[in-house]
C-alpha cells in the first residue's frame, strides 16, 4: 500500500507558553520551540505500521518554508520512506483549501492508495483532510481511531464519536483520513535516527513542477484570513490561593468541606 | 447583508441537539434581521417528530427525509445538502465529530468559505463576515476575516453561544424530492459504547481529574492515593488516555464522558474546551497548575499556581491527618 501522511511543523504547545507579539499581529516567535504536530506523529506510526503488515512505503509530504524540513527529517527517522516539501513565496498566506490545493496538486501526479493526516494542527481547524478528500472525490473519515485492512479495495475503520463511543465505517479505497491522537503509540525517535537522514536529499516542488495556478493559493486564493491574534478580556477568573503550600492546603481543605468534596 | 442562513439541526432519538437553540442567537449576530432557516436530514417518524419541535423557533424548517439517512453519514448527508442549498447560503453546523466530518468537504463542493470552530461572531461588513476563533488550545484567540460572496460554512463550537427562544409559528417545507438517489464510497456499519470497567465517573459526586501534568504512568498513584484519602474517583484529560495512562472511560470530554460532581479537582489539566464541555453542573471547581496562564484559570473559582507533583502528595498527607481523626479528639 502507497501511504502519504500529511504534515505541519507547529509551535510546541507543551514546550512553551504563546504569547502575543508586540504589535499583536502574531504570536510571539522569538525562541519558541516548533515541533511536529502531535496528532501527526500518530498518523505517521499508523503509516508505518500497516505498511510493516500490508507491503508498500511511506511518503511524508508539508507545506511549508526550508525551516519545516526538520519535521519531514523527524518523520524520515521513525521510518518513512521518503519526504517532499511543497514550499513557494507564492504558498505563503494560503488558507485551509489553499494547502488542500497544493496537496491536491502533488497527489493527482503521483499514487498514493491512502492518504493520512493528524486530526487537527494548533489553529484547532481539522480541515485540510476534509478539503484535500473532496478535491480529489475520495471518501473521507475523520477523529479516525483504529483502521483495518480488509483487502485492496477497502478498509474497515473506526471513529471517536460522542461519550468515546466508535462509529465503524467501511471505505473504499483511495480515500483521505484524520487520524484521532491515542490510535497507537508513536515510537520513539532518537538522536541517532536523526543523524541517520541529516543527509538524505529532500525534493522540493514549487507551482510550476505541480502545475498549480498560484491564483487559486496563497493570500491571493484565500477566502478566509486570520486579521491578528488577540487575549480576550479574563473573565472573573479563579480565585488565586496564595502564601506558603501549608497555609493554601488547610484554606482548600477547609473550602472543600464547605463544598462536600471531604467529610 | 442578503445571503440567506441556513442552520443544520443535529438530532437522535427524535429530539433537536442543543446547538438548534444557539444558531439562533449567532445567526442575529451575523444579521440583526436574520430569520434563519432549519434544515433537518434524516428519515422516517424521528425526522417527522425533530421538526415538529422546531416550529417554535423557525419560521421555515427544510425536512430532508431519504432511507440513506436514517444515521447520518457525513458524506450522504453533504451529497443532500449539495442539491437543496442555495448557492451563497451562510449554513452553521456544531463543530463537533458530525461538523467536523461533513463541512471541509461541503465547503468544496459548494465552493464557499470553510471557517472552523467558530467561537464568536463580530458581524459583517459588506461581503465579509469577522468571526473569533482560538488557537494553541485556547490560549490566544484570532479575528479572523471571511469572504462570503460564495456564501460560507461555519462550523459552530458547541456551547459558545446562548441557547435564544423564538416565538414563531414556523411551517415544515419538504425538500426530499430534490435530493435523488445517495450512494456513499464510506458506509456505516455500527456504533460500539465504550466499556466503563465498572466505574462510572458521570454519577461520582467528587472527582480528583489529572492532565498532561501527571507527567508520566508512575504518577498516577499520587492522584490515586489523594482520590482514595478524599473518597473520590480518579478522571482524566485526554493526553492521560492517548499515552494509555488510563482506560478511556475515565476521560471526561466532548470526546470522553459528560460528568456533574459536585467537586472537581482538575489537576495539570490546561483547560481546553473540549474538556471542559465533558463538566456540566457547575461544580465547585479547582484548579492546581505550574502555569499561571493557563485557560484553567479563567473558568475555575479557585486557583493554585503550584507543581502537582509536589502539590497533591502533601494535599493528601494533610487530608488524612485532619479529616481522618475524629473531630474533637
Amino acid at each position: 500500500m502507497e501511504i502519504l501522511v500529511c504534515a505541519k511543523r507547529v509551535p510546541d504547545t507543551s514546550e512553551n507558553e504563546i504569547e502575543l507579539n508586540a504589535s499583536g499581529n502574531d504570536i510571539e516567535r522569538d525562541d519558541v520551540v516548533y515541533s511536529v504536530n502531535e496528532a501527526d506523529n500518530y498518523a505517521v506510526e499508523e503509516a508505518l505500521q500497516i505498511v510493516a503488515r500490508e507491503g508498500g512505503h511511506v511518503t511524508v509530504v508539508t507545506v511549508g518554508s526550508e525551516e519545516d524540513e526538520e519535521v519531514l527529517r523527524r518523520e524520515m527517522a521513525m521510518g518513512a520512506n521518503q519526504a517532499v516539501l511543497l514550499s513557494d513565496e507564492a504558498f505563503t498566506g494560503s488558507d485551509g483549501k489553499g494547502i488542500a490545493t497544493i496537496l491536491k496538486a502533488y497527489v493527482t501526479k503521483n499514487h498514493f492508495d491512502l492518504i493520512l493526516t493528524g486530526v487537527q494542527a494548533e489553529d484547532g481547524a481539522a480541515q485540510v483532510g476534509g478539503m484535500l478528500a473532496a478535491l480529489l472525490d475520495y471518501p473521507y473519515a475523520s477523529l479516525v481511531n483504529s483502521i483495518e485492512v480488509v483487502d485492496a479495495k477497502k478498509l474497515k475503520v473506526s471513529r471517536e464519536i460522542e461519550g468515546g463511543s466508535k462509529e465503524v465505517n467501511e471505505i473504499d479505497l483511495p480515500c483521505v483520513l484524520s487520524i484521532q491522537t491515542g490510535i497507537n503509540e508513536p515510537r520513539y525517535v532518537g538522536m541517532r535516527g536523526i543523524r541517520q537522514v541529516a543527509s538524505v536529499e529532500i525534493p522540493t516542488l514549487g507551482p510550476a513542477e505541480l502545475g498549480v495556478d498560484a491564483g487559486t493559493v496563497g493570500e491571493a486564493g484565500a477566502k478566509v484570513k486570520r486579521v491578528d491574534y488577540f487575549v480576550p478580556e479574563a473573565g472573573k477568573g479563579a480565585e488565586i490561593l496564595q502564601g506558603k503550600r501549608e497555609e493554601i492546603i488547610a484554606k482548600l481543605i477547609e473550602l472543600m468541606k464547605a463544598k462536600g468534596g471531604l467529610k | 447583508m442578503t445571503a440567506r442562513i441556513f442552520a443544520y439541526i443535529e438530532h437522535k432519538d427524535s429530539l433537536a441537539d442543543d446547538s438548534a437553540a444557539e444558531f439562533l442567537s449567532a445567526a442575529k449576530k451575523i444579521d440583526v434581521a436574520a430569520s434563519p432557516t432549519a434544515v433537518v436530514a434524516g428519515s422516517g417518524a424521528g425526522l417527522d417528530a425533530v421538526c415538529t419541535s422546531l416550529l417554535g423557533s423557525y419560521a421555515e424548517v427544510w425536512k430532508v427525509g431519504n432511507e440513506a439517512l436514517a444515521y447520518p453519514n457525513a458524506e450522504l448527508v453533504r451529497q443532500a445538502l449539495v442539491a437543496i442549498l442555495p448557492g451563497g447560503s451562510i449554513l452553521l453546523v456544531p463543530h463537533d465529530h458530525f461538523g467536523i466530518d461533513l463541512s471541509p468537504g461541503l465547503s468544496i463542493k459548494t465552493n464557499s468559505a470553510f471557517v472552523p470552530d467558530v467561537v464568536g461572531i463580530d458581524g459583517a461588513e459588506g461581503s465579509y463576515l469577522k468571526l473569533v476563533r482560538q488557537e494553541f488550545g485556547g490560549q490566544v484567540s484570532a479575528h479572523v476575516r471571511c469572504d462570503i460572496s460564495y456564501g460560507a460554512i461555519l462550523n459552530i463550537r458547541p456551547g459558545a453561544f446562548k441557547a435564544q427562544e423564538a416565538a414563531v409559528s414556523g411551517s415544515i417545507v419538504d425538500k426530499s424530492p430534490l435530493v435523488g438517489t445517495l450512494t456513499a464510497k464510506r458506509r456505516f456499519l455500527e456504533k460500539i459504547a465504550v466499556d466503563g470497567g465498572g466505574i462510572d465517573i458521570s454519577k461520582e459526586p467528587v472527582l480528583v481529574s489529572i492532565g498532561r501534568g501527571i507527567q508520566e504512568k508512575d504518577n498516577v498513584g499520587i492522584a490515586q492515593e489523594l482520590a482514595d484519602a478524599m473518597g473520590a474517583v480518579v478522571s482524566c484529560s485526554r493526553p492521560v488516555v492517548d499515552a494509555k495512562w488510563l482506560e478511556k472511560s475515565r476521560q471526561v470530554g466532548s470526546s470522553g464522558k459528560i460528568v456533574k460532581p459536585k467537586v472537581y479537582l482538575a489537576c495539570g489539566i490546561s483547560g481546553s474546551f473540549q474538556h471542559l464541555a465533558g463538566i456540566k453542573g457547575n461544580p465547585f471547581l479547582v484548579a492546581i497548575n505550574k502555569n499561571p496562564k493557563a485557560p484553567i484559570f479563567q473558568v475555575a473559582d479557585i486557583g493554585i499556581v503550584d507543581d502537582i507533583l509536589e502539590f497533591l502528595p502533601e494535599l493528601t498527607n494533610q487530608i488524612r491527618e485532619t479529616c481522618c481523626v475524629p473531630s474533637g479528639k
